[in-house]
């Protein structure tokens, strides 16, 4: 098979991807922990390793701008960007979406402001879950490197025709060295295929118009076409996954269940925070505790009636956010997890630990003392504090 | 040289059917400007009047590639298709000749846009830009922009008890452009069809960023009855307010001067967003919009004659 | 233009998208006139200003002559009259007019 073992940092992997990817476009903006990509993307540019017309633009908006207009025009287009550079797209990410552009964006997971904030925490693309964008996290620098590839056909897909956001942690993943199996040049450029257009604007034969303006008379109907998307992404990227299992030898779904099915205990957690809890897992295990980990990775479209099904057997899951949203009972993915659970026949008792925003880290311990206090939990049959934060100095 | 027999046998970019204003002046520097072209274009428009009336769901004027992203950033935007286009053409997937330009008003352009303007600009794509500057944000209701001239009433500008419309002269975007050292800035005016015509093809025909700032009286917001867009254009010329002229390659050139300056008073006579600077209370704000016309005039000269 | 069923969802292009170029053709904005242009055959020398100057593509040129005006889009605004270097356009009131 394929697969040079390389050490490598997450961003370095991810840049290499998108070398081997080899967009048309690429229009990106720098920002801590985003910015080896672009450098090193830059490099690649330089040396004319790759076709892209790189666009240094002067902001993130217009990083994101220029994307829609390159899609629009029609070829393959990525960025990449963090915390307040995501935030500052904003509008445009839902342009993006309801235009049906298929850009490819890995998001460096890093705090949104204020105060500034360089490290780790899910804000910035927990912000974004309502525009639109399919959403994908990574757990480490090999899920990040596999998905950044995968995240192409996934978007393109004519099915879909949504934009693709890859998480990936700030500084854990990013800027951690790890070892990762790299795919062969050719191997990836066979597996993303050509770009299939959609109405490019530089068919000049059949001219198009994007972005009108729509009374109250089309609008919900536009919208209803994203939801049936987004609905069909959900399928494509098993699709994908499958695809890319058999040909690469490893396993992408919708989550990933770790010792889970005849667990008692469960945490639910996105990105690096799985890979401490696997550890975890396995040292309890060995004493004989039944406990498990759920590792969410597509998280729009949200698989809800999966996750009911691979939770609803457990007695007790804590479930980890790494962002919080202010006023809300609990932060996105237990919201988001609790919702589901109401399609289950039976709801386990579930606690939301709100962790390591703004980088606070979190290590085996601590996950280990989440397991005992679902122990607590499952003894007593009683949640005593539904919301927690954790790791926080009082 | 334009030759309007010969324009006219081209079939037009923008079609009729449009929900512009009766008299508008976008739509007449939209079909001028696109008149110029012997390719085919990708146009790229911010929010506003031309875009919204132009594109209201399920109809579309244009007959050319459209695409309206947001409000600040049609440069950008065009940018991203230029590149688009630089990317395939050079793999040899694309062997057409295709010109882009962006279409903003003065609010997408002197004011929300100029960062992405500048931007754009600043990385010398092969575009063009086309402010249509009608002195305010008038889709959303005749809002001052920094287009707007000193006097002119507006809605978040009103002549009040205690102040008499907007305070700050405006914004000259031209030089400002200029200043970006770029192959090919201009001034023009609808009025001038020819001039602005060949403005029009001079910056498509330039190789990398041309920008065209094109004053565009707008009858609902400067208040004047719709049959006398054109003439408030001229007048804009003849007063020496819109001056015309062209910096190509950082020579300054000025394309008309009038044989007599008119006084402003005439230009401000013949709109209504300006009759409450004719109470002798407000005297001197035309007395000082004058000299600030007469001094920016000497300086233009200045610079058109090389001193 | 009017009169049409609008069509659901799963019945228009994806996106938001306008397939049919210059389709606003067939929305007639003439409907929005009071005054109409009307032309004298014996005054007009084909100068062609009124054609650079109307802002609704309704003077319609064949051959570099004047062919006519496009009266399902033309608003009224009267520039064309205004402008005619020899008066040869004048604004009618539409009430004079049965079509």
């Amino acid at each position: 098979m394929n697969n040079k073992m390389t050490a490598i940092t997450g961003n370095e992997a991810v840049s290499y991807a998108i070398k081997q990817i080899n967009p048309d476009v690429m229009a990106a903006y720098p920002i801590t922990p985003q910015t080896d990509i672009v450098e090193k993307y830059s490099e690649y540019v330089a040396d004319g390793l790759v076709n892209t017309e790189f666009i240094t633009v002067e902001s993130e908006h217009s990083a994101m701008s220029a994307c829609v207009g390159a899609a629009a025009a029609g070829g393959r287009v990525m960025t990449a960007t963090s915390a307040n550079g995501l935030a500052l797209m904003f509008e445009i990410l839902y342009i993006a979406a309801s235009n049906r552009l298929p850009i490819v964006m890995p998001v460096v997971n890093r705090a949104l402001s204020a105060p500034v904030n360089i490290h780790c925490d899910h804000s910035d693309s927990m912000a974004a879950r309502d525009s639109g964008w399919i959403q994908i996290y990574s757990e480490n620098v090999q899920e990040a490197y596999d998905n950044t590839i995968q995240a192409v056909r996934i978007a393109e897909h004519m099915e879909v025709r949504l934009p693709i956001m890859v998480m990936f942690d700030g500084f854990i993943t990013s800027h951690g060295i790890e070892c990762v199996k790299l795919l062969d040049d050719d191997k990836v450029a066979k597996f993303v295929g050509k770009y299939p257009p959609r109405y490019p604007l530089l068919d000049i034969d059949h001219p198009v118009t994007y972005g009108p303006l729509d009374l109250y008379d089309y609008y919900f109907e536009h919208k209803r076409q994203q939801v049936e998307a987004m609905r069909k992404a959900k399928k494509v990227v098993l699709e994908i996954g499958k695809e890319f299992e058999q040909a690469f030898g490893r396993e992408y779904k919708l989550f990933e269940e770790y010792r889970l099915s005849d667990a008692e205990r469960a945490i639910v957690v996105l990105s690096s925070t799985a890979g401490t809890t696997k550890q975890v897992v396995d040292e309890l295990r060995a004493k004989g505790e039944k406990v498990g980990l759920l590792k969410l990775r597509l998280f729009r479209p949200f698989p809800y009636q999966e996750i009911a099904q691979v939770l609803s057997h457990l007695k007790a899951i804590a479930i980890l956010d790494r962002s919080d949203s202010f006023g809300a009972f609990g932060g996105p993915l237990f919201t988001e997890i609790r919702s589901a659970l109401l399609e289950a026949g039976k709801i386990p008792h579930n606690v939301n630990y709100i962790y390591g925003l703004g980088g606070r880290d979190i290590n085996q311990n601590d996950i280990a003392s989440i397991y005992a206090d679902l122990e607590k939990i499952v003894k007593t049959s009683r949640v005593e504090e539904q919301v927690k934060y954790f790791g926080l100095r009082e | 040289m334009a030759n309007l027999k010969e324009l006219s046998k081209k079939e037009g970019f923008l079609s009729g059917g449009h929900r512009l204003c009766a008299g508008c002046g976008a739509s007449i520097v939209v079909r001028q400007v696109l008149s110029a072209l012997d390719d085919p274009v990708v146009v790229a428009n911010a929010t506003g009047c031309l875009e919204v009336s132009t594109t209201i769901y399920p109809y579309t004027s244009w007959r050319s590639p459209f695409i309206h992203n947001a409000f600040e950033n049609a440069a950008a935007t065009i940018s991203g298709a230029e590149a688009m286009f630089r990317s395939l053409k050079k793999q040899g997937k694309i062997d057409k000749e295709i010109k882009f330009i962006a279409f903003g008003g003065d609010g997408g352009t002197y004011d929300i846009g100029i960062q992405s303007l500048s931007g754009a600009l600043e990385r010398g794509h092969n575009f063009v830009y086309v402010c249509y500057d009608n002195e305010g944000y008038m889709n959303t209701g005749i809002q001052r922009s920094s287009a707007t001239p000193r006097g002119a009433w507006t809605t978040t500008t009103p002549a009040g008890k205690v102040i008499s419309g907007k305070t700050q002269y405006h914004k000259n975007l031209t030089e400002i452009v200029a200043a970006h050292n770029i192959p090919y800035v201009a001034q023009a005016n609808p009025w001038r069809w020819n001039d602005l015509v060949e403005k029009a093809r001079k910056a498509f025909y330039t190789n990398g960023p041309a920008f065209i700032n094109v004053l565009s009286p707008c009858p609902r917001g400067w208040r004047f009855d719709s049959k006398d867009t054109i003439e408030i254009a001229r007048l804009a010329v003849q007063t020496n307010f819109w001056p015309l002229y062209e910096v190509e390659n950082g020579v300054w050139k000025l394309n008309y001067k009038p044989k007599e300056r008119k006084p402003i008073r005439e230009w401000m006579e013949a709109q209504g967003r300006y009759k409450h600077l004719f109470s002798p209370e407000n005297e001197y704000l035309i007395k000082e919009i004058q000299e600030d016309i007469d001094k920016n005039w000497e300086k233009l000269l200045a610079k058109c004659e090389g001193k | 233009m009017s009169g049409t069923k609008k069509l659901g969802w799963k019945e228009i292009p994806e996106g938001g998208l306008i397939t049919k170029a210059g389709n606003s053709v067939t929305y007639e904005t003439g409907s929005w006139r009071s005054v109409r242009p009307v032309k004298d055959e014996e005054k007009c020398t084909n100068c062609l200003i009124c054609w650079v100057y109307c802002p609704d593509c309704s003077i319609l040129v064949s051959d570099g002559k004047i062919k006519g005006i496009d009266y399902s889009h033309c608003k009224g605004c009267g520039i064309c009259e205004t402008e005619c270097p020899v008066k040869a356009i004048k604004m009618i009131d539409e009430k004079e007019f049965t079509d």
